[in-house]
């Protein structure tokens, strides 16, 4: 009885099904084994930790987790609070036309990311571009920005702003206009000025908002890959961009070594997977009202 | 003090939003210069003699053309798919009831905390042995399993009222026809809402396209593009702006049109708590 019974929900859930087995839970182990062996064009044979090992001591994948480190932990904050500061004044009853800001603040999100890498890449342009001529009109003199080891990452931090406020902005109007109004009518009776509210109620109450959105851009920014794979001409100058993703394309895609490409991709799983459960962990104490 | 307020307020907003256009102003302004016009010091916001030789170029003596089918073909396949497979899984999930359904679904969601790079080399040797590399199917199948779609239909169906349901199996239907004639009607927000997320995200995508895709008669758009930016025309950048026209502004158009369901679903995703 319970096979012809259970039949049918099997039936709707089995296309899908068949396609996470074949092109997502077998690979996810897969990628594990793989990176116990040192898989390459010629063959695989088991090597044990030894990825990993080579790995902790290879200065150029250091060199990567350092710069995306670099990228994430000065490019989230950023992002973050651009967005907050954007969500606040365009929340503001003073402000009409909202959606019109709105539209134009989301619409680097849509927007194909190597597209914006060209188009960022011809802004940047040390003898040209726009940003050098923008500067000079206040009289400061342009850096060489993605030629420069200095400065190459500084810039892709930049645009990654520009890219991806928009994004914490619509999150964090969606956490606004989730805070009930009778909250700041209490205050107001209470005689709270307008920016004690704001400190007193907001921006307590926006706290799961902003830790959620903290770390969904924390996990999409450890995957920098195409912004220097387009504008610094893959991790350059002198790897001064070279990300853990770009690292792992460069060795799985150009130099053929499945077995270390995959060890590469375990150690991004285990980063990525501590700030999935930080963020599992603040959700399940956010604030209840 | 509140006119004043008022004034900063919108003084900042406006920075910001032409901060935030420039970009795509100077894309455009550059895409319809000369190869000579374009390296003037200061910028002309206004070309000297306005010109589509760009486009031109892209769409006669380039194969740009090929990469918009590649382009539209895999995209109208993967948000076809997604919405298929996630909305039949999503309703028997949501209504339906089989052993192990809840650990399931909880191992689906833990799929959406893996980076996708940590598959791509199984996945792609894969391919490779069936002889998927350079074919729309390499691209189209890995994409047709979507935890995020099967979630947010989920989730949308779990609002449907049982009575309804039982009422129609009461009246002799199928589970297929409650699903194509009651739930699927009723779920339309939400499936135009994933839609758009699907097509977004299969148009915009890089990462995978460049790995499956070696063969140039089989690049996507931003796979062309990128190959553009890097090879011997890295510095015609009234070329590159064209360029980056034409792989942007499909979407910029449906976001533009469409933009209640862009910010619902972001505004969902930001609630899956």
């Amino acid at each position: 009885m319970s096979i012809k019974r259970y039949s049918i929900p099997f039936l709707f859930i089995a296309p899908s099904l068949v396609l996470f087995f074949v092109f997502c839970f077998i690979p996810i182990i897969a990628a594990f084994f793989a990176s116990l062996t040192d898989w390459g064009l010629g063959g695989a044979s088991f090597v044990g930790f030894g990825n990993y090992v080579e790995l902790a001591r290879d200065p150029l994948f250091s060199r990567s987790l350092k710069n995306t480190f670099y990228f994430t932990f000065v490019g989230v904050p950023l992002s973050v609070l651009s967005g907050l500061a954007t969500a606040i004044l365009l929340n503001s009853s003073l402000v009409r036309i909202k959606t019109l800001f709105r539209t134009g603040f989301f619409l680097p999100v849509v927007t194909n990311l190597v597209a914006c890498g060209v188009v960022w890449r011809w802004l940047y342009n040390p003898q040209y571009g726009v940003i050098k001529w923008f500067l000079e009109i206040f009289h400061i003199s342009s850096p060489n920005w993605l030629g420069d080891p200095k400065w190459a990452m500084p810039a892709i931090i930049l645009m990654a702003i520009w890219r991806n406020f928009g994004y914490s902005m619509v999150i964090f109007l969606a956490g606004l206009q989730a805070i009930p109004r009778r909250f700041y009518e209490a205050a107001i009776i209470d005689g709270a000025d307008s920016f004690k509210s704001f400190l007193h109620i907001t921006l307590p109450l926006l706290k799961p908002t902003t830790v959620f959105v903290c770390i969904i851009t924390t996990i999409g920014y450890f995957q920098l890959f195409a912004e220097p794979y387009i504008m610094t001409n893959q991790g350059g100058p002198v790897n001064s961009t070279l990300s853990v993703v770009l690292y792992l394309y460069k060795n799985g895609f150009k130099f053929f070594r499945f077995g270390y490409a995959s060890a590469i991709a375990y150690v991004l799983f285990f980063l990525i997977f501590i700030f999935s459960l930080l963020q599992l962990r603040f959700i399940r104490h956010g604030v209840e009202y | 003090m509140r006119n004043f307020m008022r004034v900063i307020i919108y003084a900042i907003l406006i920075v910001v939003f032409i901060a935030t256009i420039t970009p795509f102003a100077w894309m455009m302004v550059s895409s319809l210069k000369t190869q000579e016009g374009i390296f003037t010091f200061p910028p002309r916001w206004i070309p000297k003699s306005p010109t589509f030789d760009t486009y031109q170029q892209l769409f006669q003596r380039m194969t740009f053309p090929v990469y918009i089918r590649n382009s539209i073909v895999v995209t109208i396949s993967v948000t076809i798919l997604v919405l298929f497979f996630s909305s039949l899984a999503g309703y028997a999930f949501a209504k339906l009831r089989f052993p192990g359904r809840e650990r399931l679904f909880i191992l689906l969601l833990m799929t959406m905390m893996v980076p996708a790079q940590v598959t791509t080399i199984p996945v792609f040797l894969l391919l490779k042995r069936l002889g998927l590399l350079n074919n729309y199917l390499g691209l189209i199948l890995p994409a047709g399993a979507s935890a995020f779609g099967i979630f947010l239909l989920r989730q949308y169906m779990q609002a449907i009222p049982n009575a309804l349901l039982d009422a129609a199996r009461i009246d002799g239907c199928s589970e297929f026809r409650i699903y194509r004639s009651i739930i699927l009607p009723l779920c339309k927000p939400a499936i135009a809402t994933l839609a758009i997320f699907t097509f977004m995200g299969t148009w915009n995508d890089f990462f995978w396209p460049l790995i499956i895709m070696t063969q140039e008669s089989m690049y996507t758009l931003p796979v062309a593009l990128a190959n553009l930016n890097a090879g011997p025309y890295a510095t015609k950048y009234n070329l590159l702006m064209a360029g980056s026209v034409v792989v942007t502004s499909p979407i910029v158009i449906l976001f533009v049109f469409m933009q209640r369901y862009f910010i619902q679903g972001i505004a969902l995703t930001g609630m899956r708590s």
